[in-house]
């Protein structure tokens, strides 16, 4: 059971739950997406893995989704953005690395608490497959919620999906138009999201959600 | 082979409803769109007539609509098959009123697609052979209804009687679903076949007596369920408001047999009839005393049906509490009572809404207040409407003294209930049927009195004129009906004898066709008989014996002087008696206390020429108590809640961080 197949499925699925862990911290939007990035490519090396494992050759696909997409255009395009944007220098006030790492260790403990008992049935590559993958959903929230950036909610949410691809490709594989429309979906959202970027920073010269909360509360009154 | 014909006919009136929206606007529209409903109608009920008094075997037909794995179900059986025919009786009956009444509508686009739809709607839900296609006709039912009730959407009063109607009837569907879901349990068999043969416990069996009542209650009428009622009933055009009041309220009491004494496979346990019993007499009661109160016209008839719900409901209970005894040949009675009352009341409300209408068009008036005299420009009306008020105040020998006198037969049957309870409840319940029967008189003298004797009150109602032939064709086809019921009431209660049957185990009325001289006797002759002919044939000579010896002993020479003339020869129609003043001592009895009334009288002081003002403030109960801590709450959470729509996307997301989070900490602590 324990064979080195599963061994390196295993590596490279935690993997993406350390990277996710790594996103947490991360102060400078650089460093941010470069870590997004690490974090598809182990994404896109999980899969693949899964891919041969499994013998399923429409996951390659999915993994060259994964590679191309959000390995190379989403940070590329990202980078242009925020250089566009002049904000590459900006300094994310993070809420502080200890209680983040602690929040996120709480997570990852909670979904291995809710996962294993739950798929009591399944073999052990998609039980473990499946934990990993909702620990990367449950951190990608965590991100999404501890930031104050529009950037950083991007990355957040992207990661987030990274996650929901991990747990398709772990339970045996999704089918391959569900992939591709999920992938579309992903992009179609990464250009909406930046248009709006733009047009947010031209009214409110600043993508930083909490200058916008303010505006959002002068309305209210 | 009825069955597909049946379907096939209430497609057609989709049919003529979708070709109504097309020539709603053109001059000859509406009388084709009635017309078409008429012979459908007619057809229908002939059908079904015919089924049930020949083969009351039932049928059942299976399409592939609806869910995938269920199908839709449709069967007639006896009980399907009588209110089918209550229900194409009025849906004929008002389609050839329309065929009159149409041409004065306002907006007919309005109406005209609706209508037939509407009587689809109803005959579908009596077809309908599994829970889902029930459901859907019921929705359509009420959704059609509802439209028609807000054919008039101007009115500020009919908008809210439109809102409060749809709420109510939203509620009355989650009621009557849950009631299905329990009934069907884990299996989920939703088709009826399978829920009458799977086994309940008795929790089932009266979560599922509760659920209907709450479900077919508040789309019948029952207290305190009643508010949107006489509310919504008069804000449609008058042969809706027939429709609706008439027969709709009866396809709701449809709902209820159907699910309480034919799917409940589980005995309902005896204080279930009990709750049914008393609710039933809170609801004549008080229903009539509502409608006592009111002036005007449509609104005091939507409460009076309010009562007679009350009265078939009274029937209902009782059938359950016998049944729970296992005395099913007096149950067989108070069956038959009810579906007695059941097709009476469809015959006298369709027919004094048809005529309420045929006022509203001839004086444009609902308002009793300014209505009066109108027997000599209307004579043929007046006719009609004055028969369907005997009627109703079960007056023999017409038919609603019928089914109110098998009514008390069945509570006089009660003291061989062997629970204490019922032996203490049911006389009480009979107490407040006969003063509620009492009251109804009460109510329609004044309603027939204030409207058509006297002299006009309003200019209105001094020009108005003679209603046209369909409307008047329409009335005494209700009029003979009702004269024919009472007077044949034997033949009724043996074409109910399969309903009775099929609800009961088998247990019904003795045959009542060998009887001598159509007379009813449904126990034994020796203990309790009503014959309507003879009373109509004493009325009749003692009548005209009456007459003969006044016109001959009397003075022949006709006279005519003023009326009223007690010292003012020239009063004006004010101070004739008021439709609240011939009210007053009833409410001073009785709506002191239930209504709360308060009088105030306001005397101008000596010298001051300012005419006196008495005030009546009425505070209605159930609304006080039922309704109004329900609004209050709704309204104080939804303003608590109105919070969460100005959060920020941090807090939206925390939010179902947060919920996430604590769900998965619950299954993780759960397991």
């Amino acid at each position: 059971m324990h064979s080195l197949e599963f061994d390196i499925a295993h590596f490279l699925a935690g993997g993406m739950v350390v990277i996710s862990l790594l996103l947490l911290y991360q102060d400078r939007l650089y460093a941010l997406i470069n870590v997004f990035a690490l974090h598809s490519l182990a994404l896109a090396l999980a899969v693949g893995w899964q891919a041969y494992i499994q013998d399923a050759h429409h996951l390659y696909v999915t993994a060259g989704i994964a590679l191309l997409f959000k390995t190379i255009f989403i940070p590329v395009a990202l980078h242009r953005i925020i250089r566009k944007l002049g904000i590459h220098r900006t300094l994310e006030v993070v809420g502080g690395v200890g209680r983040d790492m602690l929040a996120g260790a709480a997570l990852v403990a909670l979904a291995i608490l809710v996962m294993l008992p739950v798929t009591a049935g399944a073999d052990a590559l998609s039980r473990e497959d499946l934990a990993f993958a909702l620990a990367v959903v449950l951190l990608g929230l965590l991100l999404m919620i501890s930031r104050h950036n529009a950037v950083s909610l991007v990355i957040g949410f992207m990661s987030l999906e990274n996650g929901l691809v991990l747990a398709a490709a772990g339970a045996r594989g999704m089918p391959l138009a569900v992939e591709i429309s999920v992938a579309f979906s992903v992009l179609i959202a990464l250009i909406v999201i930046g248009v709006f970027l733009f047009r947010i920073r031209e009214r409110f010269d600043s993508v930083d959600m909490q200058a916008m909360d303010a505006f959002r509360e002068e309305r209210r009154r | 082979m009825p069955l597909p014909v049946l379907l096939m006919l209430s497609m057609a009136l989709l049919a003529i409803s979708i070709y109504a929206v097309a020539v709603a606007r053109q001059p000859g529209g509406s009388r084709r769109v009635y017309g078409a409903a008429l012979a459908i109608s007619t057809l229908a009920l002939i059908l079904t007539l015919t089924h049930l008094l020949t083969a009351p075997e039932p049928v059942t037909l299976t399409l592939p609509l609806g869910l995938p794995w269920l199908g839709a179900h449709f069967r007639l059986d006896a009980l399907s098959a009588f209110f089918l025919i209550v229900v194409n009786l009025g849906g004929g009956v008002a389609s050839l009123f329309a065929l009159g009444y149409g041409q004065h509508e306002r907006a007919p686009e309005r109406v005209l697609p609706f209508f037939p739809a509407f009587l689809a709607g109803m005959s579908l839900v009596v077809l309908a052979d599994d829970a889902f296609t029930f459901l859907f006709a019921w929705e359509f039912m009420s959704l059609t209804s509802w439209a028609l009730v807000m054919a008039h959407h101007q009115e500020p009063a009919n908008a809210r009687a439109g809102y409060l109607y749809l709420v109510m009837a939203c509620f009355g569907t989650l009621a009557l679903l849950l009631a299905f879901g329990v009934m069907a349990g884990p299996n989920g068999g939703y088709d009826f076949a399978t829920i009458r043969a799977g086994d309940m416990s008795p929790g089932v069996a009266t979560a599922a007596l509760f659920l209907a009542l709450l479900g077919a209650g508040s789309k019948a009428g029952l207290v305190p369920l009643h508010v949107w009622l006489p509310l919504a009933h008069p804000a449609a055009p008058s042969h809706v408001s027939a429709l609706m009041s008439g027969v709709m309220t009866k396809v709701a009491i449809y709902g209820f047999i159907r699910i309480v004494f034919d799917l409940v496979s589980q005995p309902i346990p005896w204080w279930g009839g009990g709750l049914v019993l008393a609710l039933g007499g809170i609801t004549a009661a008080l229903g009539v005393l509502y409608a006592l109160m009111q002036h005007d016209l449509k609104r005091l008839l939507a409460y009076h049906t309010v009562e007679n719900i009350g009265i078939i409901f009274i029937g209902l209970g009782l059938a359950i509490a016998f049944q729970a005894n296992l005395m099913y040949a007096s149950a067989a009675m108070a069956l038959t009572a009810a579906l007695f009352h059941v097709l009476n009341h469809s015959l006298f409300k369709s027919l004094l809404f048809l005529g309420t209408g045929a006022v509203l068009t001839a004086t444009g008036e609902r308002d009793m207040e300014r209505l009066g005299g109108l027997i000599h420009p209307m004579p043929w009306t007046a006719l009609a409407f004055l028969i369907g008020a005997a009627a109703i105040s079960a007056l023999p020998p017409l038919n609603g003294f019928v089914s109110e006198w098998l009514t008390f037969q069945a509570i006089l049957l009660t003291p061989e209930l062997p629970q204490w309870l019922l032996k203490f409840l049911a006389p009480a319940v009979g107490a407040l049927l006969a003063l509620s029967a009492a009251l109804a008189a009460a109510c329609f003298v004044k309603a027939f009195g204030i409207t058509f004797l006297g002299r006009p009150r309003s200019p209105a109602a001094a020009q108005a004129q003679e209603t046209d032939r369909y409307s008047l064709a329409a009335m005494f086809t209700l009029a003979a009906l009702c004269l024919l019921a009472g007077i044949l009431p034997g033949l009724v209660v043996d074409g109910l004898g399969p309903v009775v049957g099929l609800l009961n185990g088998e247990a019904r009325l003795v045959a009542q066709h060998n009887q001598p001289w159509l007379t009813l006797a449904p126990i034994v002759d020796a203990k309790s008989s009503y014959n309507g002919l003879l009373v109509l044939t004493f009325m009749a000579l003692s009548g005209t014996a009456a007459a003969f010896l006044i016109h001959r002993l009397a003075s022949n020479a006709l006279r005519r002087g003023p009326a009223w003339d007690c010292g003012f020869p020239d009063a004006s129609p004010a101070t004739q008696y008021t439709a609240g003043s011939f009210a007053q001592p009833i409410r001073r009895v009785f709506g002191s206390i239930v209504f709360q009334a308060r009088e105030q009288v306001t005397m101008p002081p000596p010298g001051n020429g300012s005419p006196a003002k008495l005030e009546v403030k009425m505070r209605d109960p159930v609304w006080d108590y039922a309704y109004m801590p329900i609004t209050t709450a709704v309204v104080a959470a939804s303003t608590r809640a109105n919070d969460l729509q100005y959060l920020t996307i941090r807090r939206y997301l925390s939010l179902v961080f947060g919920a996430l989070v604590a769900l998965l900490l619950g299954m993780a602590l759960w397991r």
